[in-house]
C-alpha cells in the first residue's frame, strides 16, 4: 500500500514526507538536527528524556520529536524561546542529577550528555546537585560491564537494548518518582545475573553510566615488565572499525596500521586471532561431519543435531542460561581467542623457546563478553591463564592515542608468522553468517573435492542482516568415505542478537525444524557490532563494517580455511589432526548449566 | 448579606425504580448508536475525571475506528489527593457504571468492559465482582454482547492517567504512552478505547435514561450539568455533594466553609489554590477552574508553605520516573522550596522555579508533570511570604 504524503514546515521551510514519518525524522531531511538523548536508532521511542521537544503552532504543549509524527498543515519550529527555555532547563535538570566528575568518567569525550552541556555552556548551574549517595555505588563484579549508577540519565536505552535486542533483560527500571533508578534483578551485582556481557549497553548507553572493565593499565604494565614476553592477538571484526576511534571515515580497514601500531607500543609478537579462526574451522568442521555420521549412518540417536557455533562467548552464556536443555548442542570448540591463547603458552611458547609463566596474552576484540570467557575456569588448559587480558577496539584506541601514535599516518605492516596467516574465510568470522560460510567453504570441499557451488565462494543466502537467516545445500559427487551424504540436503541457519537467537531457539524446541548447522552470533551485526566496538552503532554503521570485512575477504589469495599454510604446519608439528588428542587438551571446552536468577 | 443557596442535585445516586439501570440499558440499545452520540453530544456532557473532553465526541471518535476488537475501560484509579467520591459511587450505585459502560460498548463496537479500581479499593471487590456478575447475567439474558470485568490496580498514582492505567492492565510498568496515538485510535492492547471517569459513565446512563434536556438545563453553557465534589479540609460538613456547575467559589465557601477559610484547593494537588481574595470572581467550572471533584478548604491556622511542600512531596514520589522534566523537575521544587525557606537560597529563587514549572508545564510527557505547575504557580503568587519566612 503506497503512503500518503505530508506537507508540513520546519523552521519556515517547506517539506513533504511520508506519513508517519516523526518531526525529528522530518527535520534531518532539511537538516536541522534536533538534540536527543533518549532516541537510538535500533531501539524502540521512548520519548521520555524530552530533550528534542519542539514548538507546533497552534499546540499547548511542546511535542517530543523523536515520538510524534508529522500531520498536514503542521508549523514546526525547532529552535524557538519556548523550544530553547525548555530544552535548557532538562539538560540543567538532567546535569542536577548526574555526577558530574567528567574528568574522572572513562567516557569523557564520548558522553552525548557533556556535548549537550558544552552546546549550551551553563555557566553555573542554577538546580540543587541530586546526586545521592547511594547512587554512587559501582558495581565492578563483572569482568565485562561497569556500572555507576550516579552517572544515569533514565534514557532507559539499556533496558530497552537488554529486552528489545537481547531478549535478556538483565537491566530493568525500577521504582518510581525519585526513586527510580535502573538495576538488576534484586539489585544482585551484575555479574550474578542473567547478563550475557554482551556490552549491547554500553554501545547505547550515552554516558559513563555503562562502560567496559577496562584493563589498560595492566597492559601497559605488562608491556613495560622486562621479564614479560607480551604476545597481541586482533579479532576480525577490529581492523574494519578501529579506524572510527582514530579520525578515519568509518568502513576503512585499518589492518595493516593497527599491526603497525601494535608494534610501535611495544608488544614483542603482533599475530591474528584469524589464525585460529582458521583452526576453529577445522575443528568445528569436523565435529560438525563427525556428528552427522554418527547420526546417519551409526544411527546414534543421542547425538545432538544442530550443531551450533560457540564462537560468542555472549550467545554461550546466554544458552548456559536460557536453554540448558540445548547447550549440547554447542560446539565444544572453544572460541578463536582461547584456542590462541592455549596454543600460544603451549606450541608457541616453546617454539620460539619462551617460557609459558613470562607469557603474557593480550586479546584485541570487539567484545566485551571475551572478557568475561577470558576469566572462565576452563580456560586455563595451557596450565596458565590462557589469554590474559582483553582490551576491546575502543580501549586499543585510546592506548593508540596514550602512546602518542599518530594512527592515520602509519605505514602498513604484516602480521608476524607463524599464528599470525589467515584466510578470507577467516576475516568474514567478523560479521554475521561468516562463520557459517567459513565452514560451508571447507566442509563442502572436504565432503566432495569440490568448492562450495557459488559464485565467488561467496554464499550470498548467509549473507545480510536479516536476523534470522537460511540456507540449504545438496550435497553432490560425494568422495567415497562420506557417501553417507550423496544428495543429502545440508540445512543451515544464522542469527545475530540474542532475540533473534532466541527465535530461533524457541523453533529448535518446537522440533519443527531440520537444520544440521547453526551459526548464532551475541550482537546485532556479528562481532563487527559487538558490544566492544567503536561508538555509535547503527545499522548503517554495522553494514559499512560488513561490506569492510567482504572486502578483506575478496582481497584475500587464500580463502578457505583449509587451505591455511600455517594450520597446516600446526597440526603436522603439533595438534596431528582435528579432533585429535591435542586438540581436545588444548582446543575443546565444556558448558555449564546458570540459572536465570 | 443576600446569600443564595446552593443547588444541590440528586441525579448520581438518584434511584428510580421505574427505570433500574439494565432497564435504562434495554431501553436505550432500541436506539441507534448514532443517535445515542447525538444525545450525548447535545447534552454537553464532558469527562469528569478532571481534564473534560466532550464524551459525546470521544465516543463518536472511537466508533468510527475500523477494529474487530474495541474496549470501554471505567477509570476508577481515584487516586487524586482529596477525591473520594468515586468509592461513593463504586459503593452505592455501581450499576449505573456498569450501564453506562453497556451503552458505551454498543455504541462503539466494543463486546468487553473493564473497571480499573485503584488498589486501595480492593476492599469491595468482593461485592462489586457479585453486582457484576448479576448484571452479566441480566445483559446475557437480554442477549446483549458485553461483558464487564474488574481489574485491580497495583498502587500508582500515574496509573490514572489513561495510557499508563493502559500499559498497566497489560502488565507492565504503569508509565505513561506517547501520545498520538490516542485511546480511541489505540487504548488497552493498542485496540480502540474508551476510557471514561467513573462519574462520567454514571451521568451516561442518566443521559439516556432522563433525556439530555434535563441534564444540560443545568449548569452554564461552557459546564453543562451537574457534579459530585469531594469536600474536605476545615469544614463542619466534610462529604460528598452533587452540585451545580458553573458556581461562584464564594456560594462555595460560604455553605462549606468554617468561616474562617483562607483558601480553597480546587481539583486536588493538581488543581488550583484560589485565595480568599479571589473567592469571588472565581467560577468552579471548565470556563473557570475545573476540577475533578476535590475541594479542599484552608483555613488560617494551616501554613500554605506546608501544603505545598506536602504537594510536592506527593508528586515526587509519584511521578513516574520515566520523563526528565516530572522526575527532576518535581524533586528540583522540593528541595527548592525547602532551600528558600532555610534561607540557603534567595526568595527569588521562587521565579527561577516559576520558570521551571512554565517548561513542565509544556514539556512533561503526561499530564502528571504538566500540572505540578498549578499548585506551585498558585501557591507560591499568593501565598508567597509564607513560603519565604
Amino acid at each position: 500500500m503506497s503512503k500518503y504524503m505530508v506537507n508540513l514546515k520546519i523552521n519556515n521551510t517547506p517539506i513533504q514526507v511520508e506519513e508517519g514519518t516523526t518531526i525529528l525524522e522530518a527535520a534531518k531531511l532539511l537538516n536541522f538536527r534536533i538534540p536527543t538523548l533518549c532516541n537510538h536508532p535500533d531501539l524502540s521511542v521512548a520519548g521520555n528524556c524530552r530533550v528534542c521537544v519542539v514548538e507546533v503552532k497552534g499546540a499547548k504543549l511542546l511535542a517530543a520529536s523523536c515520538a510524534t509524527p508529522v500531520s498536514e498543515g503542521m508549523d514546526v519550529n525547532t529552535n524557538s524561546e519556548k523550544v530553547r527555555i525548555a530544552r535548557k532547563h532538562i539538560i540543567e535538570l538532567l546535569l542536577s542529577e548526574h555526577n558530574v566528575d567528567c574528568t574522572k568518567c572513562f567516557k569523557n569525550g564520548h558522553c552525548e550528555l557533556q556535548e549537550l552541556a558544552s552546546e549550551y555552556r551553563f555557566g553555573d548551574h542554577i538546580f540543587i546537585d541530586l546526586v545521592k549517595d547511594r547512587d554512587k555505588v559501582r558495581d565492578i563484579s563483572s569482568p565485562s560491564i561497569s556500572r555507576d549508577a550516579s552517572k544515569c540519565i533514565r534514557c532507559q536505552r539499556c533496558v530497552r537494548t537488554c529486552d528489545e535486542l537481547q531478549s535478556v533483560s538483565a537491566l530493568a527500571v525500577v521504582n518510581k518518582g525519585d526513586h527510580q533508578y535502573i538495576t538488576t534483578f534484586l539489585n544482585k551485582p551484575l555479574n550474578d545475573v542473567v547478563c550475557t556481557n554482551c556490552g549491547q549497553c554500553i554501545n547505547r548507553c550515552p554516558t559513563g553510566a555503562l562502560y567496559e572493565r577496562n584493563y589498560i593499565e595492566d597492559v601497559w604494565q605488562a608491556i613495560y615488565d622486562p621479564n614479560k614476553f607480551v604476545v597481541v592477538e586482533t579479532a576480525p571484526a577490529t581492523r574494519v572499525a578501529l579506524g572510527e576511534d582514530l579520525g578515519i571515515e568509518t568502513g576503512v580497514r585499518v589492518t595493516g596500521k593497527m599491526v603497525s601500531a601494535l608494534r610501535k607500543m611495544g608488544f614483542n609478537k603482533v599475530l591474528d586471532t584469524d589464525f585460529t579462526a582458521d583452526l576453529t574451522i577445522m575443528e568445528e568442521g569436523t565435529e560438525l561431519l563427525t556428528r552427522l555420521k554418527k547420526a546417519l549412518v551409526d544411527k546414534d540417536d543421542t547425538v545432538k543435531l544442530p550443531l551450533m557455533t560457540s564462537c560468542s562467548p555472549g550467545w554461550v552464556k546466554y544458552q548456559e542460561h536460557m536453554y540448558p536443555e540445548l547447550i549440547d548442542n554447542l560446539s565444544s570448540c572453544k572460541s578463536p581467542q582461547q584456542m590462541f591463547g592455549a596454543l600460544a603458552k603451549t606450541y608457541y611458547a616453546d617454539k620460539i623457546n619462551i617460557k609459558a609463566e613470562n607469557m603474557v596474552v593480550v586479546s584485541i576484540m570487539p567484545c566485551t563478553a571475551k572478557k568475561f570467557e577470558c576469566n572462565r575456569p576452563e580456560m586455563r588448559d595451557s596450565g596458565f591463564k590462557d589469554v590474559d587480558y582483553v582490551l576491546t577496539t575502543r580501549e586499543l584506541a585510546m592506548m593508540i592515542k596514550q602512546a602518542g601514535i599518530e594512527f592515520d599516518k602509519l605505514e602498513d605492516e604484516s602480521y608476524d608468522s607463524i599464528l599470525g596467516e589467515s584466510t578470507g574465510a577467516a576475516v568474514i568470522f567478523g560479521t554475521t553468517g561468516g562463520v557459517m560460510e567459513a565452514a560451508l567453504r571447507t566442509a563442502y570441499e572436504i565432503i566432495t573435492g569440490n568448492e562450495v557451488p557459488f559464485t565467488n565462494l561467496n554464499i550470498q543466502p548467509v549473507r545480510g542482516m536479516e536476523g534470522v537467516k537460511e540456507a540449504s545445500i545438496k550435497i553432490k559427487n560425494t568422495k567415497p568415505e562420506w557417501n553417507f551424504l550423496e544428495g543429502v540436503e545440508l540445512n543451515v541457519a544464522v542469527a545475530h542478537g540474542l532475540a533473534n537467537a532466541k527465535q530461533l531457539m524457541d523453533a529448535v524446541k518446537s522440533g519443527k525444524t531440520n537444520y544440521h548447522f547453526i551459526e548464532v552470533m551475541g550482537c546485532p551485526g556479528g562481532c563487527i557490532g559487538g558490544g566492544g566496538q567503536p561508538i555509535p552503532t547503527s545499522a548503517e554503521i554495522r553494514k559499512r563494517r560488513a561490506d569492510a570485512i567482504y572486502a578483506e575477504d575478496m582481497g584475500k589469495t587464500i580463502r578457505k580455511s583449509h587451505e591455511n599454510p600455517e594450520v597446516a604446519e600446526v597440526y603436522k608439528e603439533y595438534l596431528t589432526h582435528p579432533l585429535g588428542h591435542k586438540s581436545h587438551e588444548l582446543l575443546h571446552t565444556h558448558y555449564k548449566v546458570r540459572k536465570r536468577y | 448579606m443576600d446569600q443564595k443557596p446552593l443547588k444541590k442535585i440528586d441525579i448520581i445516586f438518584g434511584w428510580d425504580d421505574k427505570c433500574t439501570p439494565i432497564q435504562v440499558v434495554e431501553k436505550t440499545i432500541k436506539k441507534t448508536p448514532e443517535n445515542i452520540i447525538l444525545d450525548m453530544i447535545d447534552s454537553g456532557l464532558k469527562g469528569r475525571g478532571g481534564a473534560g473532553f466532550p464524551t459525546g465526541l470521544k465516543w463518536k471518535f472511537c466508533r468510527n475506528e475500523e477494529s474487530e476488537v474495541k474496549y470501554v475501560i471505567c477509570n476508577a484509579d481515584e487516586g487524586e489527593p482529596g477525591t473520594f467520591k468515586d468509592r461513593e459511587i463504586l459503593d452505592k450505585v455501581p450499576e449505573k457504571i456498569f450501564a453506562g459502560m453497556t451503552i458505551c460498548g454498543y455504541v462503539i463496537g466494543a463486546r468487553e468492559g473493564y473497571i480499573y479500581v485503584r488498589g486501595e479499593y480492593n476492599f469491595m471487590l468482593k461485592t462489586l465482582q457479585q453486582k457484576i456478575d448479576i448484571f452479566n447475567q441480566q445483559l446475557h439474558d437480554m442477549k446483549v454482547d458485553f461483558h464487564v470485568f474488574l481489574r485491580s490496580g497495583s498502587g500508582a498514582y500515574v496509573c490514572g492517567e489513561e495510557s499508563a492505567l493502559f500499559e498497566s492492565m497489560e502488565g507492565k510498568r504503569g508509565e505513561p504512552r506517547n501520545k498520538p496515538p490516542y485511546p480511541t485510535v489505540a487504548g488497552y492492547n493498542n485496540k480502540p478505547t474508551v476510557i471514561n471517569n467513573v462519574e462520567t459513565l454514571v451521568y451516561t446512563s442518566e443521559i439516556c435514561r432522563m433525556g439530555p434536556e434535563q441534564f444540560k438545563a443545568l449548569g452554564t453553557n461552557d459546564s453543562r450539568g451537574s457534579k459530585v465534589f469531594s469536600v474536605s479540609g476545615d469544614t463542619p460538613i466534610a462529604g460528598i455533594y452533587e452540585l451545580e456547575l458553573g458556581m461562584p467559589l464564594r456560594d462555595f465557601v460560604d455553605e462549606f466553609g468554617d468561616g474562617d477559610t483562607k483558601a480553597i484547593q480546587v481539583g486536588g494537588a493538581s488543581g488550583h489554590c484560589v485565595p480568599r481574595k479571589k473567592f469571588n470572581d472565581t467560577i468552579i467550572g471548565f470556563e473557570g477552574i475545573p476540577t475533578g471533584g476535590s475541594m479542599m478548604i484552608f483555613n488560617s491556622s494551616r501554613s500554605m508553605y506546608n501544603v505545598l511542600h506536602d504537594y510536592l512531596e506527593f508528586f515526587t514520589e509519584e511521578s513516574c520516573g520515566q520523563c526528565t522534566p516530572c522526575r527532576i523537575g518535581c524533586q528540583q521544587l522540593l528541595k527548592g522550596i525547602e532551600a528558600v525557606k532555610k534561607g540557603e537560597r534567595p526568595p527569588t529563587y521562587l521565579d527561577d522555579l516559576k520558570r521551571l514549572t512554565a517548561t513542565m508545564k509544556i514539556a512533561a510527557k503526561c499530564g502528571l508533570g504538566q500540572s505540578v505547575a498549578n499548585p506551585f504557580t498558585s501557591i507560591v503568587d499568593n501565598f508567597r511570604e509564607e513560603i519565604i519566612y
